[in-house]
């Protein structure tokens, strides 16, 4: 079963057409990367999916559900969550107040002028739960603007995963890493895709990490999908490698 | 409990323990019961405001409005309906709160400097029609002829009108209840998705929070503080008056929350009490009193930008 389905998605911005007639369908529990030289949409593409901005045309379905004129908070609440490539945190609150704000919107509790002790000790083991599965469970009561840059980026998916999203989306979690950083980051998502079995998209520049992880890879070019397939084939693909590797090799 | 947790705990009994024996300390060190209970009111206003600025992240530069109003709605009540005073704090609390209500859902979508520009805009429009509708509240010259009633608990009444600490305690028993919710919804998930706003907008709408809805609810609920504060401005002073809802009100009120440290929670509190103050002794001085706030102001955003609360609270850690 499909948990995405993006049909011939455009998105024009005046005269410039920043992504045009793409589709793309991932599968339930599939890691699929998203690559393609700077300019060429992926961005645009993720904000699409995440609803950031309507598309010009084209369609978006989720877990089988028409989300293409949805807000993004509705999307969110249907189960889609996203990191950017710039971290986006609470950086004057604590690791643990991060997290717990995503796992009690979660909860449903995001209007509840209070809650109760049950309720708070299960949005307490949920944190915890996520915090260990980051590795971030020694620096729960730490600010989080006073983590290290690849700690913030952790911190960030351990707010996307307090969601408990059918969907994750990724947008270039390794930038601005060292290699070590680089390194924890792409295990961490190993493990959330082989152990816990989540469905992820990401946008990813480092092409080590791209060919490790992703079952899937689609490889976008001036707004168009380029090409699509498993490691293997794109890496055989001519034309990808005229349009995009050659370049980098 | 951690150190923490004692310190804050101390903090919090002091300031009650203050509160409580206001009439019994100022007298002596040169104050009067009456300016105890002004600093309460604004106090309460100034962290109605609060509410909103230091939790949520956005700058209403217009809340006098519904200050005024909460302060109008209770001068009518107790003229025109009923001499009661709990039903005009009740009556001035829901046309501060409802009219914001109202007014909050076109607010809340602009953001920033738009925000504050719209806030102001309304605020002014009923400040005119209370400067202009003579026959109902007195225009330029304010309402008068009411005055708080006594409290009726059918077995005996308090008389909170002759008596300046019945009148004391009764407001801090008001602030204490206000206050009170306030702590109680700033510590609650829906109180944690404010702050989250305030951190990062764009982070806690990818969390799925409907943003622009939470913030109409804060925006409501800061009105409804703020009416019931004006209500009890209304009747400290037995008079309603239109500069109570002009902008340069609401300027003030901002002035307080930002002196006093607007991150905390009482930091508004510290800065009505600074404001009034340094007013009541300065203006019986000079008629200039507020170049000295104003420069007062000034080197406190320079100096503490986290506000004299802040200072205090960082010069202790």
């Amino acid at each position: 079963m499909n948990v995405l389905e993006i049909n011939n998605v455009t998105k024009r911005f005046g005269n410039l057409v920043a992504v045009s007639g793409v589709s793309l369908n991932v599968a339930k529990g599939e890691l699929c990367a998203i690559i393609g030289p700077n300019g060429a949409g992926k961005t645009t593409f993720f904000n699409l999916i995440s609803g950031f901005f309507p598309p010009t045309s084209g369609s978006i379905i989720f877990d089988g559900r028409d989300i293409t004129r949805l807000a993004t908070d509705q999307r969110v609440t249907l189960g889609m969550a996203r990191t950017f490539q710039i971290t986006e945190i609470f950086p004057e609150l604590t690791v643990f107040e991060n997290v717990r704000i995503s796992a009690e919107v979660a909860g449903g509790y995001r209007l509840r002028p209070w809650i109760s002790r049950a309720e708070a000790a299960q949005v307490h083991a949920r944190v915890e739960e996520t915090l260990k599965l980051v590795s971030l469970e020694t620096k729960t009561d730490r600010l989080v603007g006073e983590l290290a840059h690849g700690d913030q980026r952790a911190a960030e998916i351990a707010m996307a995963l307090a969601l408990k999203p059918h969907l994750l989306l990724l947008d270039e979690p390794t930038a601005g890493m060292g290699d070590q950083e680089t390194y924890q980051i792409t295990q961490l998502i190993r493990r959330l895709h082989r152990d816990s079995n989540y469905t992820i998209v990401l946008i990813e520049h480092d092409m080590r990490v791209v060919f490790h992880l992703a079952d899937r890879i689609c490889v976008l070019d001036q707004g168009r999908m380029l090409a699509q397939g498993t490691p293997q084939e794109i890496a055989a693909n001519e034309k990808v490698q005229a349009a995009y590797l050659g370049n980098a090799a | 409990m951690s150190s923490e947790q004692i310190r804050k705990l101390i903090a919090l009994s002091a300031i009650w323990i203050a509160l409580l024996l206001a009439p019994y300390w100022m007298v002596p060190l040169g104050g009067y019961t009456a300016l105890a209970t002004r600093v309460l009111v604004l106090g309460l206003a100034a962290m109605s405001v609060n509410f909103l600025l230091g939790f949520t992240g956005v700058l209403s530069f217009g809340h006098a409005a519904y200050f005024g109003l909460g302060a109008y709605g209770a001068g009518l009540t107790l003229k025109f309906l009923a001499p009661s005073t709990p039903l005009s704090l009740l009556a001035g609390m829901l046309l501060g709160g409802v009219c914001g209500a109202i007014l909050g859902t076109l607010i809340v979508r602009r953001r920033g400097v738009y925000f504050a520009m719209v806030t102001i805009a309304f605020g002014q429009v009923f400040y005119y029609i209370a400067f202009r509708w003579n026959s109902l509240t007195g225009g330029d010259d304010g309402l008068r002829g009411f005055s708080r009633q006594p409290l009726d608990f059918g077995l005996f009444k308090i008389d909170i009108l002759s008596s300046a600490n019945n009148f004391y305690f009764f407001v801090l028993f008001c602030f204490a209840l206000i206050v009170g919710i306030m702590g109680f919804i700033l510590r609650s998930p829906f109180g944690r998705t404010m702050i989250a706003i305030r951190e990062n907008e764009r982070r806690a709408r990818f969390l799925g929070i409907p943003v622009e809805r939470h913030i109409w609810i804060a925006f409501t609920l800061s009105c409804f503080f703020m009416g019931f504060a004006g209500a009890l401005y209304a009747l400290v002073n037995n008079f309603a008056d239109p500069r109570g809802l002009h902008y340069s009100q609401s300027g003030d009120f901002v002035i307080m929350a930002v002196m006093g440290g607007m991150r905390s929670f009482w930091g508004p509190l510290l800065g009505a009490t600074v404001f009034v103050v340094l007013q009541d002794y300065l203006s019986s001085v000079t008629v200039n009193w507020m170049s000295f706030v104003g420069l007062l102001f000034v080197l406190v955003v320079l100096f503490f930008p986290r506000g004299l609360l802040g200072f205090l609270q960082r010069s202790k850690a």
